[in-house]
């Protein structure tokens, strides 16, 4: 492409007042590694094509070479603001493939990881959001409510960022002793953080004129685009997985789809805030339902055998050994399983071909197709109006790349 | 329910394009319909525009490798959706290295990037894509990387 050896071009012909300028892949508002071919007339945004693969680290090429339990780090760093909900769609995946029941208690704990992985990622977006727009004691207000979740994390598996705390079958392991009081801390505290959140931006008459009427997206032209989570929510489809599809007994929660209809970024931004009031919600009935019993499935063929079985047993460490040396036996078929990311519809297509790898995998990561879509929503707006709008669509570079 | 649904889907779609499907299946719940290449464009656009399908969101494309001796070699797979009636469907079209499947992006305009990103990784053309080029490899790149014969690691095996 011509256009990626030119940094800043000047056409010629001065009665010609097009320019084209490089945005990115190093400038801190495109949230990553995405660079923007922007064509400007004056401030003013003519078109926008967004260039992307410089994080790519063929992830699915990667998933293919080994077993089955072990993809599950890849899919922590795909979307590496999202690691508990990519655990979840990609063990779901597997699951149905192998037909495993997984116990009540496990489905619990996992639906409590990926709420608070949901609130985690939108407290990001939320603090660079702001910090886009000039906004900047938010970003550390986020950040620090967002260490909190972290710790849990650590507190649960002993991983901050990159968890693989779900395992095929359930999850690794208990949750540790007053883990659940910790939870319950965090859900009565983190509504004080949301207030403040409100006093900073939402009623901020600075962020709402940045923000209000800009970056529109009708709702068409979002499900013509295939654009997914509070994006399209915000342009008033009510299409969320967690509802309309239930997965992990989302259906036995009590919880609202926030919507709104205006599709700008203010609306983006509104979605997103309800839907941590919304996660908090789902949360604490999780506490409140967690019943006791395993967080395993007793399938020897599917998961490891206790420690002290293994120790003792001879048919457990045979178990043991088949599981760790030959991997899982996945009947030949393939599967697509999609759950609701904190950025919209990530979906898991595998293909088996009765291997202990996956014959293919392909993560369907929500962030391409939106990502895809921004042209739509700068075109005619001010340069300035680009980064509220990137920051309002919260593509994470990791799951477009893979 | 979702059972249910899956027989009226199954059953309209194979009164309307019989002649087309070479296989259909059910599996864990999911429709699959393997169809001709010729009638790609013609279907997908009926898929869209049919109130009976209302497929109107293109969720995902993307490209298999069935193995270096396959015929035909590569598969494509779409997973289709309709909000209304709350069904995913799954397409695919079967093709060999030197031929080309049509390019849907006429019809999902999504269809972009994910036939782009196949034809980087599998080397499968796109007939009347707007801009068949490298997505996420670098321009200059030799090899398609996600085919089974090219290797995970060193240089051009």
């Amino acid at each position: 492409m011509a256009e990626s050896e030119v940094l800043l071009e000047v056409r010629r012909n001065p009665l010609e007042t097009t320019m084209m300028v490089n945005m990115g892949p190093q400038h801190p508002s495109t949230h990553g590694v995405l660079r923007l071919v922007l064509t400007l007339e004056g401030e003013r945004v003519v078109d926008a094509k967004p260039d992307i693969g410089y994080l790519h680290t063929g992830m699915e090429k990667l998933a293919e070479h080994k077993k089955y339990q072990h993809v599950i780090t890849i899919t922590d760093r795909t979307d590496y603001l999202n690691a508990m909900g990519n655990n979840l769609g990609y063990v779901l995946a597997v699951e149905k493939m192998l037909g495993v029941e997984v116990p009540p208690r496990a489905q619990v704990i996992r639906v409590m990881m990926a709420e608070l992985q949901r609130i985690a990622s939108h407290l990001v977006w939320i603090g660079t959001h702001g910090l886009d727009l000039g906004a900047m004691s938010l970003f550390f207000y986020a950040f620090a409510e967002r260490e909190k979740i972290l710790q849990l994390f650590e507190a649960v598996s002993g991983g901050r960022l990159t968890p693989s705390y779900l395992r095929i079958g359930g999850v690794m392991a208990d949750l540790p002793e007053g883990f659940t009081a910790r939870v319950l801390d965090f859900c009565r505290e983190f509504p004080r953080a949301l207030e403040e959140f409100d006093r900073l931006l939402t009623h901020n008459p600075i962020f709402r004129m940045r923000t209000e009427g800009v970056g529109r997206l009708s709702a068409e032209e979002a499900i013509r685009w295939g654009v997914t989570g509070p994006s399209l929510r915000a342009s008033g489809v009510p299409y969320d997985l967690r509802r309309v599809h239930p997965y992990s007994g989302y259906e036995t929660y009590d919880f609202d789809v926030p919507t709104r209809t205006e599709g700008d970024v203010y609306a983006r931004y509104l979605v997103r805030v309800q839907e941590m009031r919304e996660s908090l919600k789902i949360i604490r009935q999780a506490v409140e339902k967690l019943p006791p019993g395993p967080v395993k499935c007793d399938d020897p063929r599917v998961s490891l055998p206790p420690r002290e079985k293994m120790l003792t047993q001879m048919d457990a460490l045979i178990y043991h050994f088949l599981l760790t040396a030959e991997g899982l036996k996945v009947p030949p078929s393939e599967v697509y399983v999609a759950v609701e990311s904190p950025r919209g519809e990530l979906g898991y297509y595998i293909v088996s071909d009765g291997g202990p790898m996956p014959y293919r995998v392909h993560i369907r990561a929500p962030s391409f197709a939106n990502v895809q879509a921004l042209p739509l929503m700068v075109r005619g707006q001010l340069i300035a109006d680009v980064v509220a709008v990137i920051a309002s669509i919260d593509i994470v570079l990791g799951e477009i790349d893979r | 329910m979702e059972g249910q649904e899956h027989q009226t889907r199954r059953h309209i779609f194979q009164q309307r394009f019989g002649p087309h499907i070479v296989e259909a299946k059910e599996q864990w719940g999911e429709l699959t319909f393997v169809i001709a290449r010729e009638a790609l464009i013609e279907i997908c656009q009926a898929l869209r525009d049919d109130p009976a399908f209302d497929y109107k969101m293109l969720v995902d494309l993307c490209g298999v490798d069935r193995g270096v001796g396959a015929d035909p070699r590569f598969e494509v797979v779409y997973h289709l959706y309709s909000l209304t009636h709350r069904h995913r469907l799954r397409l695919k079209v079967r093709v060999n290295e030197e031929e080309a499947v049509p390019s849907v992006t006429g019809i999902w305009p999504n269809a972009n990037w994910y036939e782009r990103e196949v034809y980087d990784m599998f080397g499968v053309r796109f007939e009347g894509h707007p801009e068949l080029r490298r997505l996420l490899m670098p321009e200059d790149w030799e090899g398609y990387p996600l085919r089974k014969d090219y290797p995970l690691r060193g240089y051009r095996g």
